[in-house]
């Protein structure tokens, strides 16, 4: 190797020939004793030359190592991630960047290196020589180690809080509902997020024999809160209706231990309707009364096809006040009509700037189903919701009973529900 | 799914000529055929494709469960063989892609001509009268290698791994990471490479096989070479004055004479 320190010097007086000679000198000494180990070798990989400070860092005589095969100073694994990696760049690409290698020294010891590469090429561009330069990375290389693992713990971490917030959700709303005979129920569920509890939730239940109560609600929050809240909704709604299954009574009853539980300046609430549906005896339908604190309207999809907005305006959110305003509404259910409750997830899909239903698309999206089943109903709002992709943003819940035209139907069950981690039919 | 797209299929060369299958193996991607393919486009029509996990093979293809058997590898391979229509192609696999080419040519025999084997290995792991040439500790080892040079990939390679369509800036460096996939998907790939064993199909092979290998090849030697000569009835072989893995690159010259003489 022939190496000028410099070239631009005019013609050599007595003074700049020793400066020459003494800047030569530290040239050659700077190869051989660079804080780095330099290696030639062949495009095949066999070793020409080496500096002292390679050949010093593996233990070898640097003689010792001209003619080896590069790659019999790495590992096993290491010989293999080069030949099917490393080997096939530095052809291609003629140029090597940071690679992460274990050098093996004469008495086997194994040094992390940083190896960076590039190729000299003859006029027709043919691989003439490899030029390696490698640098120790025992430091870099333990913590390089250290962010691995943390990442790979991080990672088993996430995976441990989703399986938790997956199975706390699944606490929350009913595995499958069990509709009366005369009744078909079917729900659609979405959580938003993996990572947390949604706030969504609904539920299906006997109250008599011949009445049964219903909800469907959104409490404030996500995550663990929202979950021990939602928790606290479910019990008190369901405890509360059989104590007095008046909707007003129940919905003031929940109220009032929301109330109780939080206060100060950590209100928590919820919007919510519920509902309870009385068996028509002998006469066929269901007479339903229905109250709503906050939540958007329900949508009655009567058998003939119009489409209507249950009047609830008026209803207050539940925990806020001491004494909130509810609003009840009572209707009968014929054969062939068909109820939906929905969180407004579903209304405040973002679709560009706007929310889907800024225009009244959720009345015209019944109407276009009207009339229809609970299951079909369902089947539809899931094939909508899922078209919305990652403009469904937030958690969405809908519930939907219905009376069936045929009595044959009736009793029939189903939950539909999408989103990450809840996929599956689970009834 | 568009099989162009899931596999990135490229097809060169001349649109008249014999037409040639090449698959690469593990590592990097199609590019490793290029100093073949400038040699053989005159006479054939080449059909390039990267494999469901590398390359600029369609990420959404990836399925961790599909990919940890050839098998998978293999039906893509017959997806493509397919979907373009191809009869009497020859098949050239380098290094894993030749025992993925073995299982799809057992499966569909009659869609292929013949079969060519670059550095083929059936087994990588030393069995009980088999010399594959590594241990378990050493696939271990590769492994972690894997891992330690993927540190810095999920930051700085994810963007254009994934495709970026509104940073085209992105793409000149695409040609410097053609080696880097998605360590998840490396990682598996590698799994399934290193960990097959593949003995067993070689006899399943019924088209004329031609087993290409170099002289000094520390991840297929030549008594690996030579069990899959003797594995695959009435096959040939050619040992190369090469050095290394990958001779389509460190000897394209003989390489592509090979598959040409073979294959015409």
């Amino acid at each position: 190797m022939t190496l000028h320190a410099h070239t631009n010097q005019p013609a050599a007086s007595g003074a700049a020939s020793s400066a020459q000679f003494v800047a030569d000198n530290d040239v050659d000494d700077l190869y051989e004793n660079a804080p780095c180990g330099y290696v030639s070798a062949t495009p095949d990989g066999e070793i020409t030359r080496v500096n002292a400070t390679f050949a010093a860092m593996l233990g070898y005589h640097p003689r010792a190592l001209v003619g080896m095969a590069f790659t019999e100073l790495l590992t096993v694994g290491g010989r293999i991630h080069y030949e099917t990696h490393f080997a096939p760049m530095l052809l291609l690409q003629g140029q090597l960047d940071g690679i992460t290698v274990d050098l093996v020294a004469a008495d086997g010891i194994r040094h992390p290196a940083f190896i960076t590469a590039n190729v000299r090429t003859d006029g027709d561009g043919q691989p003439t020589l490899l030029r390696i330069i490698t640098q120790h990375a025992r430091d870099r290389r333990a913590y390089e180690r250290e962010l691995l693992d943390s990442r790979n713990r991080a990672e088993l971490e996430r995976a441990r809080a989703q399986e938790l917030a997956t199975t706390l959700q699944r606490s929350l709303i009913p595995p499958s509902l069990s509709p009366p005979p005369g009744l078909e129920a079917a729900a659609y569920y979405h959580a938003a997020s993996v990572d947390e509890v949604s706030g969504d939730f609904y539920d299906l239940f006997p109250l008599t024999r011949d009445k049964w109560g219903f909800f469907l609600g959104d409490v404030c929050g996500k995550g663990a809160d929202a979950a021990a809240l939602t928790s606290l909704v479910r019990y008190t709604l369901r405890a509360a209706a059989v104590y007095d299954d008046d909707p007003v009574a129940v919905l003031h009853n929940l109220n009032t231990v929301l109330n109780h539980e939080y206060h100060g300046d950590d209100p928590r609430f919820c919007t919510v309707i519920f509902g309870v549906l009385t068996l028509g005896r002998g006469e066929g339908g269901v007479d339903v009364a229905l109250a709503s604190g906050g939540h958007p309207p329900a949508m009655l999809l009567s058998g003939d096809g119009p489409v209507r907005y249950l009047n609830t305006d008026g209803g207050q959110l539940v925990g806020v006040l001491a004494e909130p305003r509810f609003v009840c509404t009572r209707f009968h259910m014929a054969a062939g009509d068909t109820l939906a409750l929905y969180t407004d997830g579903w209304t405040e899909a973002r679709a560009g700037v706007e929310r889907y239903d800024d225009h009244g698309a959720l009345l015209e999206f019944a109407a276009e189903h009207s009339p229809t089943t609970a299951h079909a109903l369902i089947a539809a709002t899931r094939t909508l919701l899922d078209g919305f992709g990652a403009d469904l943003q937030d958690d969405t819940a809908v519930l939907a009973l219905g009376v069936p035209s045929h009595p044959d139907d009736a009793g029939e069950t189903s939950v539909r529900r999408g989103g990450r981690g809840l996929d599956g039919q689970l009834d | 799914m568009d099989v162009y797209a899931k596999n990135n299929v490229r097809v060169v060369g001349n649109a008249d000529g014999p037409a040639l299958l090449l698959a690469h193996g593990f590592g990097c991607d199609q590019n490793l055929w290029r100093l073949v393919v400038e040699r053989l486009s005159p006479d054939f029509r080449i059909v390039l494709f990267d494999h469901v996990g590398a390359g600029r093979s369609d990420p959404s293809a990836w399925d961790a469960e599909r990919y940890a058997s050839l098998n998978g590898y293999a039906s893509d391979v017959l997806d493509i063989v397919r979907e373009l229509d191809l009869h009497d192609v020859v098949f050239v696999g380098h290094s894993v892609a030749a025992m993925i080419g073995v299982l799809a040519v057992a499966a569909q025999p009659d869609r292929f001509a013949k079969l060519i084997l670059l550095t083929p290995s059936p087994r990588y792991l030393d069995d009980d009268g088999y010399r594959g040439g590594f241990t378990r500790a050493d696939i271990d080892e590769m492994l972690d290698s894997l891992e330690s040079n993927y540190l810095g990939w999920s930051q700085a390679m994810a963007p254009v791994i994934m495709g970026m369509p509104d940073r085209p800036e992105l793409g000149d460096e695409l040609t410097d990471s053609f080696c880097r996939t998605d360590p998840a998907k490396a990682l598996v790939f590698a799994r399934t490479t290193f960990l097959s064993d593949n003995r067993s199909d070689l006899a399943r092979v019924s088209v004329p096989t031609l087993v290409i290998e170099c002289a000094h090849d520390t991840l297929a030697p030549r008594e690996v070479g030579n069990y899959v000569r003797l594995h695959i009835a009435g096959s040939t072989i050619v040992t190369l004055d090469a050095t290394g893995h990958c001779p389509h690159l460190s000897a394209p010259e003989a390489t592509a004479e090979a598959i040409a003489a073979f294959s015409t």
